[in-house]
């Protein structure tokens, strides 16, 4: 029998030391603001949280045992649907990874596609992630409004490669289907709705509104040591005032090219690290996202363009090795170590998750906050169970 | 009672010789089963009303299809609600449960008897009227509370002593501010309150001692706004916190029955609002008050009432939900030492002889500042609506989506 | 600095406690001996030049066809001042694997460490909270061995489907659930 080894069963963390005031809470797998099925423990003495356990795994899908059965490009659809939101970043750091690993170089065409996706898809992650935070927070309507403009660009996507969530797009060695004619100027009208309409009415609505920056300007800190030590990345690293962004720091796919701005969290309402603060990373990446994208429309257009199938090798042996490469997925560095033993499928794929550091964090910084702004922690950790748990 | 007694002896002449108690059952009882009928069904307006207001607001539909234009959708869902199960989870106190909605609409319906629709329309004219209002809406407070205790879940207790704070924490700063028009008129009257405002739109109550009253307003709709749980002061029933508040454990009829109490609450402080400060039952200019022979003294109160429950529901979908210590903050250290302001202020100013009738511009205020307001309320929609046409004729594009119409550029 | 001399400054701290190193992979490792990983670790963050204040991530392999047999644990390591990487390895025995807990030098490796358990069955000495993370905690075994058979029941449910069901759907009987129907010739076919 090997399951939890002794003295260290679920709950006997609070059996024997609760104290009569405090309160075991638990909001359960089943709460409409824990984003997905988290179970959070908490031990709160009346509205204070004294002590907070995350529980996760009811999302585990066995992702790496699958990708040790099947062969390389078979792994790419179960990788789709780890982090389920943000789709293109995840097919595309597992291509690269395993592209690195046997040296494929990929024509600009490719690569700028790849990168038009890669915003795209930030734009519309970035959209759920603020629309649901605020929806968390009471206000409903910003949440539709950046739903429909989500909507938009999974039409894009649709009309692409025929899948709105689940792309399956990038391949190993390019991606899986051209830009239909008529893409480059459906997607600038769509950025034109978006950068006039949506994107100032989101700050003018919700962002800069009193009641939101009073709940979550002085919640949930988290100073720069604490955001290294948990390995916090993305938008959750920026928040604490760190401006360090994988596409300026180790650039991939041609990102070196571009020219936009890493956000930063400046602390304009309270201190750096806050949970507005994240947030406001996240709002202000959808804006440089829309200035990358412009500028890849801009390439596209003056580009001869490739065969995207060109390179995909008709079967993927990497020779034996291993590598670990990291791409700035929306929610934060999203690693893949891939260990190649010559053969048709990989040996080990192991992910790192930047949402599975996010909550190795969160006990530390959810003690001594009310109830309700463990909501507003979570949220704006933007966590996706489904990349957690794997 | 007056009124309808003497319109059933000309309907019916021997009524007169029938004993007192009849007489006063018949004529007491008869309007009020009309007006409770009419104020029960019609929270089924209001429900299709803010789903509509709320999905415009979020740039989609509503309900659409159950009847035209989905206005059956209310009566469905009450339909579904009255054939639910009703569940009595375990542990819970089964007679606390089931009177504690019973109490909670007992304190929203109450009021009703108080608010007068017209000179003579008027249930009883209480010479308490406005006291009595703010005491029996109280009551609601009571039910709230049995009804998170009778949940056995903790979740719910959380909500209804949330809900227990924040209303009695509100109702004080509401009090101050009944006081001032109170004063001014010298009587707690309803009905003497709305005549003290006859003469069109610029003796209105809001319009005096500018900007004293426009101030006592705002504060008074706030507090009034707390008092229903209606955001941004929701966190009784925040959806995302505490799944439904007090009412987690309500399915089925008793659900419907706190829905009911909510809507007509609402409706209750907006009535008491307009009665207050916007004149009641008086219509803007006196020519307006009477359309022939039909007295408009109802349309005048319901369409004040409708333009301030439409406000809160504007509120509510705007407007992310304050925190519990914020919310308590607001009440006593904002809203409170404005009140007792008013109440001093005004008071004085009432009995200084120079200023015991308004200030001196106040008659010059009303109808400017009336006509900039709703001028400005059109342009915006007028704008909204071009729009979508310019939109359409500029991008090419569907004013709802690319591919909600199919027309995706292929 | 370069893979190359990171190692030399480990080596010069730590001498052959760094058994050996592969510096031309693709990320290039220092394999170090087990019980000098929890002082290789401190020596990493702490060390001025090196300051790797981040632990990229830290996986558990498993290598039973190799000789000797056994299992690894990877320690991808990054610094945010200087900007490099680098990795660690320890080999285990794979009866038993136990490695002192690095999650006082780097916070995340309380729970990757807690899944490398929960996948491997590696213990690691020290830790604070060794219990299962992804998998219910009434789960018996460790799923990413290389060597893992699927149990037949937990917890009185077919894991996988049996030999008779499998026979059952392929003679064309109705065995699906409820409104779907898996059989053959109910399955629906696009056309082209």
């Amino acid at each position: 029998m090997s399951a939890a080894l002794p003295g260290a069963w679920i709950s006997d963390w609070d059996k024997d030391s609760l104290d009569t005031d405090e309160m075991v809470v638990n909001m359960g797998p089943q709460h409409p603001a824990t984003h997905g099925v988290l179970r959070l423990e908490l031990r709160t003495d009346g509205e204070v949280v004294r002590a907070a356990r995350p529980h996760i795994g009811y999302l585990h899908r066995c992702f790496e045992k699958h990708a040790e059965n099947v062969d390389y490009p078979g792994v790419l659809p179960y990788a789709d649907r780890m982090d389920y939101v943000a789709a293109m970043g995840n097919t595309l750091g597992f291509a690269l990874t395993v592209e690195k690993l046997m040296g494929i170089e990929l024509s600009p065409y490719v690569q700028t596609i790849r990168v038009l996706m890669a915003e795209l898809q930030r734009i519309a992650s970035h959209a759920v992630a603020v629309g649901t935070y605020t929806m968390d927070i009471g206000a409903f309507t910003p949440f539709l409004h950046l739903l429909r403009d989500r909507e938009k660009v999974l039409d894009l996507f649709e009309w692409t490669c025929g899948a709105r969530l689940l792309y399956n797009y990038n391949w190993v060695g390019g991606v899986s289907h051209d830009l239909p004619d008529g893409f480059v100027r459906a997607t600038r009208d769509f950025l034109r709705e978006f950068d006039s309409v949506t994107f100032p009415e989101l700050l003018e609505l919700i962002i800069h509104n009193r009641i939101f920056v009073k709940r979550i300007a002085n919640v949930g800190v988290c100073p720069p040591e604490l955001a290294i030590s948990h390995d916090l990345t993305g938008p959750n690293l920026r928040g604490s005032g760190l401006a360090r962004d994988l596409r300026k720091d180790f650039p991939y796919s041609g990102y070196e090219a571009y020219d936009f701005e890493v956000a930063v969290g400046k602390g304009q309402y309270g201190p750096v690290g806050s949970c507005f603060d994240r947030n406001w990373v996240r709002v202000a990446e959808m804006r440089e996202s829309s200035k990358i994208v412009h500028q890849a429309l801009d390439r596209l257009e003056k580009m001869e363009k490739t065969d995207v199938h060109e390179k995909v090798p008709k079967r993927v042996k990497p020779p034996k090795g291993e590598i670990y490469f990291r791409s700035e997925a929306p929610r934060g560095q999203l690693g893949f170590y891939v260990v190649s033993d010559g053969g048709i499928n990989p040996y080990r794929v192991k992910v790192k998750s930047p949402c599975f550091a996010a909550m190795s964090a969160f006990h530390h910084l959810a003690k001594g906050m009310m109830i309700a702004d463990v909501i507003a922690l979570i949220g704006s950790l933007d966590i996706v169970l489904g990349e957690i748990d794997r | 009672m007056d009124a309808t007694y003497a319109f059933l002896v000309r309907l019916v002449p021997e009524i007169a010789g029938w004993p007192t108690w009849a007489i006063v059952a018949l004529s007491a009882g008869l309007p009020a089963l009309v007006l409770f009928h009419f104020m029960a069904l019609a929270p089924l307006v209001y429900v299709y009303g803010e789903r509509k207001i709320a999905a415009f607001m979020q740039d989609r539909l509503g309900p659409m299809r159950v009847g035209p234009y989905g206005v059956l959708q209310t009566i469905a869902d009450a339909v579904k609600l009255l054939f639910k199960e009703a569940i009595f989870p375990r542990g819970v106190d089964r007679r606390l449960f089931v009177i504690a909605p019973l109490l909670v609409n007992v304190g929203a319906f109450l009021p009703f008897v108080v608010i007068p629709w017209g000179a003579r329309l008027q249930p009883a004219d209480l010479n308490v009227g406005i006291f009595y209002v703010a005491a029996v809406s109280a009551l609601s407070t009571v039910g709230l509370i049995m009804a998170g205790w009778a949940s056995n879940n903790k979740y719910a207790l959380f909500g209804a002593m949330r809900s227990a704070a924040q209303i009695v924490s509100y109702e004080i700063p509401s009090l101050l501010i009944i006081l001032v028009p109170v004063m001014i008129v010298g009587s707690l009257s309803l009905q003497d309150l709305t005549l003290a405002q006859a003469g069109g739109l610029q003796h209105w109550f809001l319009f005096r001692y500018f900007p004293i009253m426009p101030v006592a307003f705002v504060c008074f709709f706030v507090a009034g706004l707390a008092e229903t749980n209606r955001a941004p002061f929701d966190i009784p029933e925040a959806e995302s916190e505490l799944v439904a508040g007090f009412h987690t454990e309500y399915s089925g009829f008793f659900f419907s029955l706190f829905f009911l109490a909510e809507y007509t609450e609402m409706f209750v402080v907006s009535a008491v609002s307009s009665v207050l400060f916007l004149g009641g039952y008086l219509a803007p200019h006196p020519a307006l008050q009477q359309i022939g022979p039909l007295p408009m003294g109802w349309f005048w109160l319901w369409f004040k009432a409708w333009a301030l429950v439409f406000v809160m529901m504007w509120l509510r979908w705007t407007l992310p939900r304050t925190r519990v210590d914020q919310l308590m903050y607001v009440a006593w250290k904002v809203l409170l030492p404005i009140a007792l302001v008013l109440v001093v202020l005004v008071g004085g100013l009432v009995l200084l002889p120079a200023t015991a009738d308004g200030f001196p511009w106040d008659r010059w205020v009303g109808w400017p500042l009336t006509l900039l307001v709703v001028g400005f309320l059109f342009t915006v929609m007028i704008r909204a609506l071009q729009w979508n046409r310019r939109r359409e004729q500029e991008l090419g594009l569907p004013a709802h989506g690319v591919a909600a119409a199919g027309q995706l550029p292929r | 600095m370069d893979a190359g001399a990171i190692h030399d400054a480990l080596v010069l701290r730590f001498g052959e406690r760094i058994t050996s190193a592969e510096l031309e992979a693709g990320s290039p490792f220092a394999v170090v001996r087990t019980d000098a990983i929890a002082e290789v670790a401190a020596f990493c963050k702490a060390e001025p030049a090196l300051s790797f204040d981040n632990l990229m991530c830290l996986s558990g392999v498993d290598y039973p066809k190799q000789t000797p047999p056994r299992m690894e644990v990877v320690y991808h390591l990054y610094s945010y001042r200087h900007r490099h990487m680098f990795a660690l390895k320890v080999q285990l025995p794979r009866e038993n694997p136990a490695v002192p807990t690095v999650e006082g030098v780097w916070g995340v490796a309380n729970w990757h460490e807690r899944e490398a358990w929960d996948l491997f069955g590696i213990v690691f000495t020290g830790h604070s909270d060794m219990r299962r993370i992804l998998l219910p905690d009434d789960w018996e075994g460790h799923p990413l061995r290389k060597d893992w058979q699927d149990p037949e029941y937990y917890n009185g449910l077919h894991v996988k489907p049996t030999p008779q069901m499998v026979e059952r759907v392929l003679t064309g009987e109705p065995i699906g659930v409820g409104p779907f129907d898996f059989t053959p010739e109910n399955r629906h076919v696009e056309e082209p």
